[in-house]
């Protein structure tokens, strides 16, 4: 344990200040080049730059890299593959319109990477009761989760720094999880994504200079997902994401297909006349987490960030307490 | 609407919690014996199709719980 805490230093302070020192130069490189795109929640014509992904998988490859020199671990390469992959899906996906179909089958593709350098167990555990051996099913499992993290994490990137800010919070509550089932090195190997996502934050944050785009938020959540299925977590960082996975589930039980947020036509959302966000009453506009926070009545952009926030602490605390109910049983 | 949203995600947690007891003790213990060396995979078969049935039924509790939960609320 001891000698994992000067890799685990080292790594994270590597993990911020790359994305802390690399994004005023990627912001100012998009600027020129005219990479921008309308703040739909501003009263004014501001324009923010994207993506912010390059940063962000730039600052997890050297992190990560660091702790393999350490550690010298098959997971690392597994998790450093796979979430370069969902950079470069993302990245396709930020230049060029796609398909609804790209993005789920391509990170399906990316989560291969883990399986062949053997970096899983196929015992999934559960708390209160164990575990159980599923070899099949399993891979199966693997297959589904990148792509479902990525894309969980994509849909909630609707409002300025919420999908960094989210990432934070699950991101933290997982490597504490990790600690708490003794997992120490994966917890070591977590690290990093909270520290990337903290660095980020403090540009995507109200109001908005950066945003991180499809291959930053696809990158941030095909990172999570790898560490949930390598470090044998997957339970608990499922409750950790759990506001995300409402919003993502809320989203296609109303829509009832998978389809990209462009191509409905319905606005969940609308402006007042002081420009707080307020619900719509269009029956064809999809249920989200943010038009059900705002069922009450129009709230700033700012506020409905920190009640998501909220959601995800509370999530945060359920994962700490599955994490302790793992070590029980019934 | 925001007490909903904790009741909902608290209740997606308790769902969680009671469908990894049924994993474990009733789908975990499946065995199947007489085909040889495939007597691991037909058995992960029968427990990957038993999962996907359980998923299925755990999405339906879940509508009929934001259903409840948020009609509710709106009503209030």
């Amino acid at each position: 344990m001891i000698d994992l805490v000067i890799p685990a230093i080292v790594s994270c302070i590597i993990a911020f200040f790359v994305v802390f020192l690399t994004t005023p130069p990627l912001i100012k490189f998009l600027e020129k080049r005219n990479m921008a795109v309308k703040d739909m929640n501003k009263k004014e014509e501001v324009m923010v730059v994207r993506p912010g992904g390059p940063s962000i998988v730039l600052g997890i490859i050297v992190s990560e890299i660091v702790l393999y020199a350490f550690l010298q671990l098959n997971e690392i390469i597994a998790i450093i593959i796979t979430t370069s992959a969902a950079f470069a899906i993302g990245y396709v996906d930020d230049r060029k319109v796609m398909g609804g179909w790209f993005k789920p089958v391509t990170l399906a593709i990316a989560a291969i990477p883990i399986i062949a350098f053997g970096a899983y167990d196929t015992d999934l555990a559960f708390p209160l009761f164990g575990e159980v051996q599923i070899p099949v099913l399993y891979l199966g499992l693997i297959i589904l989760m990148i792509p479902i993290t990525g894309n969980t994490i994509n849909s909630i990137d609707v409002l300025n720094g919420v999908a960094s800010g989210f990432m934070v919070i699950a991101s933290f509550s997982l490597s504490i999880c990790l600690f708490i089932v003794q997992n120490y090195e994966i917890a070591i190997v977590s690290l990093p994504l909270g520290f990337v996502s903290l660095a980020f934050y403090k540009y995507h944050k109200i109001p908005s200079k950066i945003f991180p785009g499809d291959s930053g938020a696809l990158t941030l959540g095909a990172m999570y997902g790898s560490i949930a299925i390598v470090g044998g977590v997957e339970i608990i960082a499922a409750v950790a994401l759990l506001p995300a996975v409402i919003n993502s589930f809320l989203f296609l039980s109303s829509v009832k297909k998978i389809v990209e947020h462009r191509q409905i036509k319905g606005k969940p959302v609308e402006h007042t006349e002081d420009f707080k966000l307020k619900s719509t009453d269009d029956r064809t506009a999809p249920v989200t987490l943010v038009r059900l926070i705002l069922a009450a009545g129009p709230l700033t952009e700012k506020q409905v960030g920190i009640a998501i926030f909220k959601l995800t602490l509370f999530s945060g605390t359920l994962a700490v307490i599955t994490a302790f109910l793992m070590g029980v049983r019934i | 609407m925001k007490k909903g949203l904790y009741g909902f995600l608290f209740g997606m947690w308790i769902l969680m919690l009671l469908g990894g007891g049924i994993v474990v003790t009733i789908l975990g213990p499946v065995e199947v014996t007489g085909y040889g060396d495939v007597n691991w995979f037909i058995a992960s078969v029968i427990k990957a199709i038993t999962a996907i049935i359980l998923v299925v039924i755990w999405i339906l509790i879940l509508l009929k719980m934001k259903n409840w939960i948020f009609k509710k609320e709106i009503k209030s």
